[in-house]
């Protein structure tokens, strides 16, 4: 391995085969990096401090932080139980069951939302139920949270499932011989060995929760401080000036990128001290 | 094989000479960029052009003014443009996207409060929409129509009394990027109330509505206006010149838009 790397960085001309690679990889990366440039490019230094002098910029980015924190949070919570047992059972249904859980991942958001509304609003299918215990969903920061749940939490889910199936069967027999229950099994076996997995389906779910637009927009409204994410503070800039929506977009791709980092610093982290 | 080749070619040749004799010019498409309140009035003048000229296609983008605006700036290709405020289509103006002079106001738009069907909040008058825990959607401040909803509030707080205005906005659980979507709230159910053009609720016919008199109301001025940057100039001024045609603004009024041609 370490030998073929050697002539791929030392040999003064790289066969054409190698162009064969590189040519269609440079052609993709031009296209996921250079937009996020230029649009650093664009908002520069000066972005960074018209975002702080946005009426509204700094709470959006806190609602949008906090929100996607308890949206994974929920996820990791429902979702590893979840996955733990489809991993584990075998029952009829099975696949569809899967499919509803992945079809949120495929699905516009725009259907998302519209069905979290035509669900849950208040003149919603399960909309008298819900108020009559008093609870009413649109224009809420719970809706934010939930919509945001609704598109994320299937990528960890899917994330978790793999990372348990892919678990060597035998060992697992193995411990369920020796006497483990479904919970010693799940606590010092699988969660352990599928950790990765799970962390990684995380930052997944979490990433997009913060993106998430179409849904909340629709589930639960625009307003400052209760339902303005950022994504959706950006759209509403770009209706004030190209350079607001520039300056808050500079921001989100900051915070993005730093936790993409961390997270990414953790993974590492963890896998030097497993192995 | 060889004479597969030569019969395919021949049949191409036929078939594009055929092309050419049957239809005297090329299909053309018209690309339009309309405000969204224009959606249903404008989609029934694009079908009513197309028919008249039968080689053209009408496509349109309805959306925000200030959205469409910034496409235009960044270059997308649009022949013509009709904006639901004076601002937007000034801005091309002052870059010269739009060439100075093209520019004319093709209609007027006031302003209207809607209700849902069932109205369960009870709203049965202007001044409700004060009360206390009333759900209120009104599209953001940067759009149109939401700066002339709250224009109008401003001026019905001089007659309801200082706080009116503040105990309104205070009722707003969201402020919507497209007046549409504020229209489809109210539609839903899920807003209690909403203050949108006329000619959105002549849209929704089972909305309820509640009218505000003339001399607290808004009248919004809508240009329309050919591209500079148009490829297709010629067309562009037919449309235009539809769109202020006595069957064209016989469309807008339908549609609930007051008419510059009478």
């Amino acid at each position: 391995m370490s030998q073929l790397r050697k002539s791929f960085f030392h040999s003064k001309v790289l066969p054409f085969t190698e162009w064969l690679f590189i040519l269609p990889s440079l052609l993709l990366l031009a296209l996921l990096a250079l937009p996020i440039l230029a649009l650093l490019w664009r908002a520069g230094a000066a972005g960074m401090l018209l975002f702080l002098t946005q009426p509204g910029a700094v709470a959006a980015l806190r609602l949008s932080l906090l929100t996607s924190s308890l949206s994974v949070l929920i996820a990791i919570l429902t979702g590893t139980p979840l996955a733990f047992v489809l991993a584990r059972r075998k029952f009829t249904g099975k696949t569809i069951l899967e499919l509803v859980i992945d079809l949120p991942i495929v699905l516009p958001p725009s259907v998302a939302g519209i069905a979290l509304l035509i669900a849950f609003g208040r003149q919603g299918v399960f909309g008298s139920t819900l108020s009559s215990l008093g609870i009413t969903l649109p224009f809420t920061t719970t809706a934010v949270i939930l919509a945001q749940t609704f598109v994320s939490a299937p990528l960890f889910v899917r994330a978790a499932r793999i990372g348990f199936a892919e678990i060597d069967h035998q060992i697992v027999e193995a411990a369920y011989v020796e006497g483990s229950n479904e919970w010693q099994l799940f606590r010092f076996l699988m969660f352990p060995l599928a950790g990765r997995a799970i962390l990684s389906g995380a930052i997944l779910a979490w990433t997009r929760a913060i993106g998430e637009f179409g849904a909340t927009i629709l589930f639960a409204g625009n307003l400052e401080g209760v339902t303005q994410t950022m994504p959706l503070a950006i759209y509403l800039g770009l209706e004030r000036s190209l350079s607001i929506a520039l300056a808050l977009s500079t921001v989100l791709v900051f915070v993005s990128f730093l936790l993409l980092l961390v997270t990414r610093r953790l993974e590492n982290h963890k896998d030097g001290s497993s192995s | 094989m060889k004479h597969f080749i030569s019969i395919l070619l021949l049949l191409i040749l036929v078939l594009s000479a055929c092309n050419g004799a049957n239809t005297n010019s090329e299909p053309r498409t018209l690309t339009v960029y309309a405000a969204a309140s224009l959606t249903e009035a404008f989609t029934e003048i694009g079908d009513a052009f197309e028919a008249s000229h039968p080689d053209v296609t009408v496509a349109f983008n309805f959306g925000g003014s200030q959205n469409l605006r910034t496409q235009i700036e960044q270059g997308a290709p649009v022949d013509v443009f009709a904006s639901a405020n004076a601002k937007e289509m000034d801005a091309l103006v002052a870059q010269n996207m739009v060439p100075s002079g093209e520019r004319k106001v093709f209609l007027t738009n006031q302003l209207i409060v809607i209700l849902p069907e069932e109205n369960p909040a009870g709203v049965a008058s202007l001044e409700d929409l004060g009360k206390p825990g009333l759900k209120l959607v009104l599209a953001a401040e940067e759009v149109p129509a939401g700066r002339y909803a709250r224009e109008i509030l401003e001026k019905l707080n001089a007659m309801f009394g200082a706080e009116y205005r503040d105990k309104v906005l205070a009722n707003v659980v969201s402020n919507e990027d497209n007046i549409r979507q504020a229209v489809t709230k109210v539609q839903l159910g899920e807003a209690d109330a909403s203050i949108v053009y006329v000619s959105d609720a002549v849209a929704v016919p089972e909305l309820q509505k509640i009218q505000i008199p003339a001399e607290m109301n808004v009248v919004a001025e809508y240009p329309i206006a050919r591209l500079g940057g148009s490829s297709n100039p010629d067309l562009a001024n037919a449309f235009i010149e539809y769109v202020l045609s006595p069957d064209g603004q016989a469309t807008l009024k339908k549609w609930g838009f007051t008419p510059v041609v009478p």
